[in-house]
């Protein structure tokens, strides 16, 4: 099988699920997204294992178990990551990305009268 | 972004590395196989991350992940394949899927699903795109597979690498899930406490089962592995 | 001990003293008045022993040079002659009175630990510039004085005329330090050292190259500090500190060191004929004006002030003919008789419990309170008036005989017509002199009217240093005019007739004219009932001069004027009278000529500084505030933002390295 196949469908995926991540507004959206892209390089090692292991440079399968252990720690990445959007929800009421906007410039503090006082500190 | 590990492998002498005498224009079944597949999984990638209705993404993705495992066995890596459909198809979406509901996801459509940064995730995503697939079709033009002869990745022969040559990174992994494990506990007890604070204050109870669900995620997880 | 030795600690007894009190003042209460009366009396006796190991003979010199100083070496060096044995001995004479006095004076003081340290300070320095014989070692004690006059004059600083005399005080004599110290730097710079001894032989060589600009220069100094025209304003408003302060720096200190200056630097101006017309320029104007002004103040420490100016004017008078004998004869008696009327002025305002000449006019029986202020300040302004045989008498007559002389073309140096101002203005200051002198005694002693406050009997401290101050004032002109040629330059000093007959004559043809004008203003007028006493029977003296001084202005509407219709003053001078009490409007001159003028480059500088400067600071912080801004726009808080632009750049980096790596 040409090995450009399962490249090209790895790249697209990979950046399918980039534009996920980037333009997602619901953070388990932005996590389903982090997982094609995870997917996206699962299946470039294991293109690249067979492809290597059948013209006998490597005979290790260190592609195919890179796959496992990708896999294994994207479990543990869903596990962490869906906890730490429920306790931004309790914290918050969203899971909304956007709306998580803390570090931004004059809004560290979502009171008006800081917000007031920090623009009129940027004008004086 | 995993390009300058695919290019160093793309400048190496790749000519001795394909067999021999293969039509460009002359594909076999598998490769049509896998081609369709591919359409499949990537229109079914594509919907996920489109589409407006956040449970229906969930389910696209189902697709695209079952797809993928359509394809490892195409890639005689029959092992992964069913790994890919126990770990991601079967706990990975349904957690996916429990996540929406506890944030009370709306069901349905959603007209604000993507953000204001669509379009310059759109270009960013293209360019991307554009340049890894120049890179990957320039650098392995003309690279086959053979995949004939026995299975690459059966289980007999992936276990066998697997507990000889790679027993100490499985090992250290589980570990990594311990870690995880503990990890989703702790924040979920914080959650917890916080959300008895809450309770107390204002006496809204509604999040309490929310508070509970990420501590059985590793360990579905453990019992996957 | 050596001479050296002894002369070494003269100085150094009341500095070490000083420094004593300021460190103990606080947690050793108990040995603050030790401090303060010791060590000038220490220094006392070793000036005394110095001058009479030194007895007149030629001068002491010792230096030894500490540090290499660059091209004009700098030294301690010593340099006693007769002046300087002489000098010293009356500094720490005076310096000592006034510290056993002050402890009367400022008993119930809180201030008084510094007060103390400060006067052992201001000895000190004076001690220095007399013993020295560097001229910056000279200038040291010189600004040091400056520096404690400024401290010593705002001890009541809780009232803003004692503020704004001391602050007056230090500007008006820094003034004249600037070109001082320009002109001690051209003298060196000529003489390749600012020894006294190497100073002076350059002049006599003749290697001075500009003596007439650096003799100017150093009369800028001479006239700050020893309170000469123009330069005299800030000694009447430096009344405002403590009497012993006014004694000290009138009778010994601060303004005798520009004579002494002058006196030991006499060659120098002898250098120059301008030198010596602008000095004697310089006598006349100041004599006969402070006389002029003297009779018109109301404040008996003002007349007093306005005297010592006049006094140091005969100084300067006689070292503008070129006697310096006379000019420190003169200093000397003046030190005693000075010092002793502050004084006895300090006991007679604590009993009459206020300043003003007119409100003791009008108050019967002063006489019998303070006896002992009453006959000792009797002997001194008898002295002051140059009457015979005091000692004012002897060293004023010496002053005007060497005018005479330097009249007659008798000295080489001086030109004839300041031989001529000087006699002629010490006569009419003579008269005036008298006619002062016998209106604050007649004004102080012989008032009409209500019974005298009772505040008590004075401290022993304060009439006994009366006394002590009485004997030479009484007896040290009659006594020394015969020796002192001896110590000096060898000039005779000994009266001639015909300038003693005139003085006299009139010196008691002025107090005869005051006495019959007073005569006769308070028979026909009637003394409105006027003045304001503060009397506090169980304050010390300093506190009731204190609110002597506060309440005066609000009283009269001057610090310095009284409307007293029955004041001989008044009569006597007619139409100057006004100009004569605001000292010839001299302040106000300087108020339009330089204080206007500088507060008006002041504002100038702030409106720039304000304005124009800031406008650029100000500009140089906001651009960058403004581009901060800006920037500050892309910091959303948006996390997707931010990993987009960061995955453009890996997209661009990354298709760069593809096209550099395939050489495209």
């Amino acid at each position: 099988m040409h090995l450009v196949y399962p490249a090209v469908l790895s790249a697209l995926l990979f950046c399918t699920g980039l534009y996920g991540v980037l333009a997602r507004r619901n953070a388990i959206l932005v996590l389903m997204s982090v997982e094609l892209m995870l997917n996206a390089v699962n299946l470039n090692l294991v293109a690249f294992d067979v492809w290597l292991s059948r013209a006998a440079r490597d005979t290790l399968h260190s592609g195919q178990a890179l796959t496992l252990f990708t896999i294994t720690v994207a479990a543990a990445e869903i596990g962490i990551g869906l906890a730490i959007v429920l306790a931004v929800y309790r914290n918050r009421g969203t899971s909304d990305i956007d709306k998580l906007r803390d570090t931004a410039e004059g809004r560290g503090d979502a009171e008006p009268g800081a917000v007031a006082a920090q623009k009129t500190e940027a004008t004086a | 972004m995993s390009l300058a590990p695919t290019l160093s492998l793309a400048a190496a002498p790749h000519g001795s590395l394909a067999a021999a005498p293969h039509g460009f224009l002359s594909p076999t079944g598998v490769e049509i196989a896998f081609l369709l597949v591919g359409l499949v999984t990537f229109g079914a990638a594509l919907i996920t991350v489109t589409t407006r209705q956040l449970v229906h993404a969930a389910l696209w993705l189902v697709v695209a992940l079952g797809g993928l495992a359509v394809e490892y066995l195409l890639l005689t890596a029959e092992f992964i394949a069913w790994v890919q459909v126990l770990i991601y198809v079967g706990s990975v979406v349904v957690l996916l899927l429990f996540g929406l509901m506890l944030t009370r996801a709306p069901i349905g459509r959603s007209p604000d699903a993507d953000s204001d940064n669509r379009w310059v995730a759109l270009a960013v995503a293209t360019a991307a795109a554009v340049a890894l697939v120049w890179v990957v079709t320039n650098a392995f033009r003309t690279t086959w597979i053979d995949l004939t002869g026995p299975a690459a990745g059966t289980t007999r022969v992936t276990g066998a690498s697997l507990f000889r040559y790679w027993v100490l990174p499985f090992e250290a992994l589980s570990v990594l899930l311990l870690a995880a494990l503990v990890g989703a506990i702790v924040l979920s007890r914080k959650a917890k406490a916080k959300a008895k604070a809450d309770a107390d204050g204002d006496g809204d109870a509604g999040d309490e089962p929310a508070a509970r669900t990420p501590a059985p995620v590793p360990a579905q997880k453990d019992g996957a592995r | 001990m050596t001479t050296t030795t002894l002369a070494v600690l003269v100085p150094l007894l009341p500095f070490l003293g000083a420094a004593a009190g300021l460190l103990l003042g606080r947690s050793a209460p108990g040995f603050v008045r030790p401090l303060a009366v010791l060590p000038p009396l220490a220094a006392l006796v070793l000036a005394a022993l110095v001058a009479v190991r030194q007895g007149g003979g030629p001068a002491l010199d010792a230096h030894t040079e500490l540090t290499p100083t660059g091209s004009v070496p700098v030294e301690l060096a010593l340099h006693i002659d007769g002046f300087a044995a002489l000098v010293a001995i009356l500094v720490a004479f005076v310096a000592t009175c006034v510290q056993i006095y002050s402890t009367g004076y400022l008993r119930d003081d809180p201030r008084y630990p510094s007060y103390a340290a400060l006067v052992s300070l201001f000895t000190s320095a004076m001690l220095l510039v007399v013993y020295s014989g560097d001229l910056i070692v000279l200038l040291v004690g010189w600004e040091v004085m400056g520096i404690c006059s400024y401290f010593l004059v705002g001890h009541y600083w809780e009232t803003p005329e004692a503020r704004a005399a001391s602050l007056k005080a230090f500007l008006v004599t820094k003034l004249g330090d600037v070109p001082f110290l320009i002109g001690l730097f051209a003298l060196a710079t000529d003489a390749g050292s600012f020894r006294i001894t190497r100073v002076l032989g350059t002049v006599a060589s003749g290697g001075l190259h500009h003596p007439t600009l650096v003799a100017l220069l150093l009369l800028a100094g001479v006239a700050g500090k020893s309170a000469q025209f123009p330069l005299h304003t800030w000694l009447p408003d430096a009344m405002a500190g403590p009497t012993p302060v006014s004694a000290l720096i009138h009778a010994a200190t601060m303004v005798a060191a520009g004579v002494y200056f002058v006196a030991r630097l006499l060659p120098v101006f002898e250098a120059s004929g301008a030198a010596m017309l602008v000095l004697a320029v310089m006598a006349a104007v100041t004599m006969t004006g402070s006389g002029l002004a003297a009779l018109a103040q109301d404040d008996i420490k003002r007349v007093l002030a306005y005297s010592t100016i006049g006094q140091l004017g005969y100084m300067t008078g006689a070292l503008a003919v070129g006697d310096r004998g006379a000019a420190v004869f003169h200093l000397l008696s003046h030190g005693a008789f000075k010092a002793l009327l502050f004084l006895a002025a300090g006991v007679i305002i604590h009993a009459a419990g206020t300043n003003s000449l007119a409100a003791m006019s009008r108050m019967r029986g002063l006489r019998e309170r303070v006896p002992d202020a009453y006959w000792t300040m009797t002997v001194a302004l008898l002295a002051l008036a140059a009457i015979p045989p005091f000692s004012g008498f002897f060293s004023k007559e010496s002053v005007l005989g060497a005018a005479e002389h330097a009249a007659h073309g008798d000295t080489a140096q001086v030109p004839g017509a300041a031989g001529w101002l000087v006699l002629v203005a010490g006569l009419l200051t003579a008269v005036l002199t008298a006619a002062y002198a016998t209106r604050l005694w007649l004004l102080a002693f012989h008032g009409r009217g209500a019974e005298a406050p009772d505040h008590g009997r004075q401290p022993l401290t304060m009439t006994a240093v009366l006394w002590v101050l009485a004997v030479p004032s009484l007896a040290f002109g009659g006594l020394a005019y015969r020796a002192l040629p001896g110590w000096f330059d060898g000039a005779s000093l000994t009266p001639t007739l015909l300038t003693s007959i005139l003085g006299t004559g009139l010196a008691v043809a002025g107090g005869l004219l005051t006495y019959g004008v007073w005569q006769r203003t308070t028979r026909s007028l009637v003394s409105p009932p006027l003045g304001a006493v503060a009397a506090h029977p169980e304050g010390d003296a300093g506190r009731v001069e204190a609110e002597a001084i506060a309440s005066h202005t609000p009283a009269y509407g001057d610090i310095a004027y009284a409307p007293d219709p029955a004041d001989p003053g008044r009569a006597l001078l007619g139409p100057l009278h006004r100009h004569a009490a605001v000292g010839f409007h001299l302040d106000a001159v300087y108020t339009a000529l330089f204080v206007r003028p500088v507060l008006a480059a002041a504002s100038l500088v702030r409106f720039l500084d304000r304005e124009v400067v800031d406008t650029y600071v100000g500009a140089a912080g906001a651009l960058p505030r403004l581009l901060g801004a800006a920037v500050r726009r892309a910091q959303t808080g948006n996390v997707q933002t931010y990993v987009s632009a960061l995955l453009a750049g890996t997209v661009v980096l990354a298709v760069a390295v593809v096209l550099v790596a395939t050489g495209a």
